[in-house]
């Protein structure tokens, strides 16, 4: 059991027992406040709207494991929709084919990836502030989003969009395999490749990476547009869920996917973090979304619960780490 | 004047970059060089400077916080139910009321921060979410509109008839926004506290080390921070007349942009009054020239956007390239 422990912690990263065993408290709690909680129909609902958070969650780590931010998630997300939408409208809207949505989502990609690099470029060549840049970025996609769309929907796409964002493949929802996908290649990017290992030495010592022969400005380049593409999937994804575009569209995500990425773990200064217990973390706030929902809170009220929830999450892992502390002093 | 440009090459920049825009708008439209464009501009952006004079200090010890908006509605509507508790108030108890208030919510933050070594971008991230949250909970969104006369009547400092028989006006916001600027130069510049906020900023473990008490400056930035989103929401309420939960929502990120603009950064140890002023008057002379041009008001926060990622870049690229020059000469 001992060794099973320390495999799991060493091949996934720290944490991951802990927050099974949360998952379980969670999980037992909310059956027990709510009878509809333990349907299958709640966990199907939990399975569909996972994988857009986790798709932005996804696109925040890379950049916070660098010691960044990426303010500009959602934003990026809404313009590749956008990108995606016009071109679906220009090959006749409900009636475009598989292949304008093939060519729509390649230019989605073309564009998130485009956004992210132009963060990727301004801080890595002229040394910006990650937050700063990314806001200055987020100002200006919603701009331009609300520019284009007058801030107003757009919908009306043809109907095998519906089999992506809804659809089974084997018995999985196709949203849930994109996602796990997505994670697993998040997960092989970071721990087994020299870009990986580098956003890690960049995290941790941005000026030692330098000077021991990583090209950081070019990691950080790659590492924002890779961000700008995990973006662009959560767009598209976004498009065939929701069948229209708002700029706007998963404002309120922003916070969870911060959430999501310390309550997994990740260190706040950059350097440390893991997407195995960082996918465990979401499938907990998705529960604790989707309980609180059925227990009839509010939006707002949720809000303020993910507000204070990221306070909490905080302060344990402070005294978690004060723990530690005070026990390594005592051997 | 040579020391002024020497001392403060952003703000020198940026006034060049203001009177350059200014020029090009007076020319291209008539309405814009009047006295009553002035003051109106001058009216509407008097609370956007409070809080980013707040927001400098913030800076200037290397924090961040984007709670501010919020916090200041919270005071407002916490502000209603007290006036009303105490029978009406007036404006120095509504000053007092409004600031002492803001300044338990800079507290919260700067405890959290202080306490627990959470970086402050996440914990105003949190306190955002919980304010704004619990604020729309709990008064499920109610406007208020039952306040105070002494609150809601309008105070004229100053008001002139023009030629063409249209008025020019200041009213009392732009005279706290005064107020509220000279006194955060003189605590910035002028008291020991000031100069250990800088040295707090630009080397945080460096000033520890010197002797300085760093939760006591945690606790100045985010309670001078909560201190003016307290007034600048009172002032708001007199200038709207209505408190509004999600009316103030979002402007903290334009205030935030006009504060780096105005040279201020993050990571601390850096920005001034004057740069704070000057970067508010860019995103506002902006807009209204685009306003006035005509340019769709959609375009307005692209244009903006665009704006502040050129500024960081230029202030960025020219420290880069200086810092190489003189390595060069050596």
């Amino acid at each position: 059991m001992a060794t099973l422990y320390s495999k799991l912690d060493k091949e996934f990263g720290a944490g991951v027992i802990g927050l099974v065993g949360f998952l379980c408290v969670v999980l037992v709690a909310f059956s027990i406040a709510s009878p509809q909680f333990l349907t299958a129909a709640n966990f199907n609902s939990i399975a569909f709207q996972l994988p857009e958070l986790g798709l932005l969650t996804l696109a925040m780590l890379m950049p916070i494991v660098s010691g960044g931010f990426n303010l500009a998630i959602i934003y990026t997300a809404n313009i590749c929709g956008l990108t995606l939408a016009w071109v679906l409208m220009q090959y006749g809207g409900v009636d475009a084919g598989m292949p304008a949505f093939l060519l729509g989502s390649a230019a989605a990609i073309v564009v998130g990836a485009l956004a992210g690099c132009i963060m990727g470029l301004v801080i890595a060549y002229i040394g910006a502030h990650p937050i700063l840049v990314s806001l200055a970025m987020m100002i200006f996609l919603r701009g331009l989003g609300e520019f284009l769309t007058k801030g107003g929907d757009i919908s009306g796409f043809p109907d095998f969009l519906h089999g992506v964002g809804h659809g089974y493949i084997m018995g999985i929802p196709v949203p849930l395999m994109l996602f796990f996908v997505a994670a697993i290649v998040w997960h092989v990017l970071l721990t087994r490749t020299r870009h990986g290992f580098s956003v890690f030495m960049i995290g941790s010592n941005i000026r030692a990476a330098n000077y021991s022969g990583i090209h950081t400005k070019r990691t950080l380049t790659l590492i924002y547009t890779l961000s700008g593409v995990m973006c662009a999937l959560a767009g598209i994804l976004m498009l065939t869920r929701f069948n229209s575009v708002r700029v706007g569209h998963g404002e309120a995500l922003l916070l969870v996917t911060v959430l999501a990425c310390f309550l997994g773990g990740v260190d706040p200064f950059g350097g440390f973090g893991r997407v195995v217990p960082v996918v465990l973390a979401l499938i907990i706030l998705q529960v604790l979304s989707s309980g609180l929902n059925l227990m009839g809170a509010n939006q707002h009220l949720a809000t303020a619960v993910w507000g204070l929830f990221l306070i909490a999450v905080m302060i344990l892992r402070w005294m978690a780490a004060a723990y530690r502390n005070s026990n390594q002093k005592k051997e | 004047m040579r020391n002024f440009i020497r001392a403060y090459p952003t703000e020198t920049r940026l006034f060049v970059v203001l009177l350059a825009i200014c020029l090009f708008l007076s020319l291209a439209s008539d309405s814009f060089f009047t006295l009553g464009n002035f003051t109106s501009l001058l009216n509407n952006n008097a609370v956007n400077v409070i809080w980013a004079v707040g927001l400098l200090v913030v800076l200037i010890a290397g924090g961040i916080d984007i709670s501010f908006a919020v916090a200041a509605s919270v005071v407002q509507y916490i502000c209603v139910y007290v006036f009303e508790a105490i029978g009406g108030g007036n404006w120095l108890i509504g000053l007092l009321v409004a600031g002492g208030l803001g300044i338990g919510l800079g507290f919260i933050n700067a405890a959290l921060i202080y306490r627990f070594r959470i970086i402050s971008i996440v914990v105003t991230i949190a306190t955002f979410n919980a304010f704004f949250g619990l604020l729309m909970f709990i008064t499920s969104g109610r406007y208020l509109y039952n306040l105070p006369d002494w609150w809601t009547d309008r105070i004229t400092l100053f008001e002139i008839q023009s030629a063409d028989g249209t008025w020019a006006e200041l009213i009392l916001p732009v005279a706290v926004m005064v107020a509220a600027m000279f006194a955060t130069w003189f605590l910035i510049h002028h008291t020991t506290t000031g100069r250990q906020l800088y040295a707090f900023g630009d080397n945080p473990e460096g000033a520890r080390r010197a002797g300085i008490n760093i939760a006591l400056m945690q606790f100045i930035a985010f309670g001078w921070m909560g201190m003016m989103a307290g007034i600048g929401g009172l002032m708001q309420a007199n200038i709207v007349q209505e408190v509004v939960p999600n009316a103030l929502i979002g402007r903290e990120l334009d205030v935030l942009a006009a504060v780096v603009l105005g040279g201020a950064r993050l990571g601390g140890g850096r920005g001034s009054v004057l740069g704070c002023f000057l970067g508010v008057l860019l995103v506002a002379v902006t807009q209204n020239g685009l306003n006035l041009l005509g340019v769709s008001p959609f375009a307005f926060k692209m244009v903006v956007g665009v704006i502040i990622l050129i500024a960081i870049s230029m202030s960025n690229l020219k420290l880069a390239k200086f810092a190489k020059a003189t390595r060069g000469s050596h």
